[in-house]
């Protein structure tokens, strides 16, 4: 576990990463019960299992780090009547940053990505992420052909966020900078098997 | 993967025998396509391959198939996962060197018992010229049976049907996660 001194000084190090994440995710997200989620392991799991009570609408990783935004494709492809909302934070999507690259190219409409980011690797005792040391990945997602992205930086550019996760014509990229602070409490279910069951029986009911 | 292919491209010239054997290919490759496609397969994830290029063009010319371009071959673990959540079956093809790449991306088929199908073209194998081939050639099985991918080999074009259709069956109606490799004596090793 970090202590408050690694947290404060986490804290510190991170100019423009301002944002509270327990504010910020609940308001770009909005009614969640619209989208279908993949979410990634650590932080962004327990935020969005605050946010939907561990909905059966949710798929999130445990372990397979880097699989989050590729299985929103996979599902988004799957279903196009549905919105896909894939939230990750920036160690998650670093771990497989090409997949930009491949979403881009095929650019679902119905496929947005949130990416919850601190600039810390919060799980392993908070050490600097890239985004931390000059890497911008809104400017990644841009040089990948993602036309719709956006930063999320200050609380006034939070409704233009919601917006572009909810609406458009091809996929979407939210960078949403936050404070390096401890995800919401929750304790969702790590049971991959019974996750993915749960997740097909309510989207074949729905 | 596309730089090895590249590499080997310019060392021989095409001879007779590849041609000959590139056009016996084409004949199994079209009806494995097919047999994908009977069986619902419609998202196919891919690394550019020579052993699959029949199959990777094909999909992209289907209008009811997705044909998507993967940067690395861990990206097709993750798509399949997620075309299964949506109830949809999706097709990783790759080469054994990309195996290597899947390795802790597996975690997420075992853990979460999806069903899993992946073509493995095989290098560093039967006949394989080039030493850097073998490293991964050679693991390929071992590493895919260590993360729970059940292995199937094909030797023969006249196995590849009845081979696949078995696969088919194990990772769609049983749930397993199952590999088909195909092998250098069955896709030949000289035009790579």
């Amino acid at each position: 576990m970090p202590t408050d001194v690694t947290k404060n000084l986490a804290a510190a190090a991170a100019p423009g990463f301002v944002l509270e994440r327990s504010e910020a995710v609940p308001a770009l997200i909005g009614r969640h019960e619209d989208f279908l989620f993949v979410v990634g392991l650590g932080g962004t799991a327990s935020d969005v299992g605050a946010v939907t009570g561990d909905g059966a609408h949710v798929y999130s990783l445990g372990g397979a780090m880097g699989a989050a935004c590729m299985m929103g494709l996979g599902l988004a492809l799957a279903r196009p009547d549905k919105r896909v909302l894939v939230v990750t934070g920036d160690g998650e999507l670093l771990m497989n940053i090409g997949a930009l690259a491949t979403i881009a190219v095929i650019n679902p409409p119905n496929l947005a990505i949130l990416c919850v980011d601190n600039g810390h690797y919060g799980e392993t005792g908070w050490q600097k992420s890239h985004t931390s040391l000059g890497v911008d990945l809104e400017k990644i997602a841009i040089g990948s052909g993602i036309r719709r992205t956006r930063t999320v930086a200050v609380e006034a550019d939070i409704a233009d966020g919601a917006r572009l996760l909810r609406e458009g014509n091809g996929t979407s990229f939210v960078n949403l900078r936050v404070r390096p602070t401890e995800p919401a409490a929750f304790k969702r279910n790590f049971d991959a098997s019974f996750c993915r069951d749960r997740f097909r029986a309510a989207l074949t009911a729905s | 993967m596309v730089g090895d292919r590249e590499n080997v491209g310019r060392q021989s010239p095409v001879s007779m025998d590849t041609a000959l054997d590139t056009k016996a290919d084409a004949g199994w490759q079209h009806d494995l396509y097919d047999l994908l496609r009977r069986h619902s397969v419609t998202q196919f994830g891919y690394v550019p391959d020579a052993g699959h290029a029949i199959l990777i063009d094909r999909s992209i010319a289907d209008p009811d198939v997705r044909a998507i371009a993967l940067t690395t071959e861990e990206e097709g673990v993750a798509l399949i996962a997620g075309a299964d959540l949506g109830g949809a079956r999706a097709v990783l093809l790759m080469q054994s060197s990309g195996v290597g790449n899947c390795i802790n991306m597996l975690s997420l088929i075992k853990g979460g018992r999806f069903p899993f199908l992946t073509l493995v073209s095989m290098r560093g194998d039967f006949g394989e010229g080039n030493p850097w081939q073998f490293a991964m050639g050679q693991a390929t099985q071992s590493v895919l049976e260590a993360m729970g991918v059940i292995c199937l080999r094909i030797e023969r074009a006249e196995d590849v049907i009845l081979t696949t259709t078995a696969a088919l069956t194990m990772a769609f109606k049983a749930g397993q996660a199952v590999a088909v490799l195909l092998s250098q004596r069955l896709i030949g090793a000289k035009p790579f």
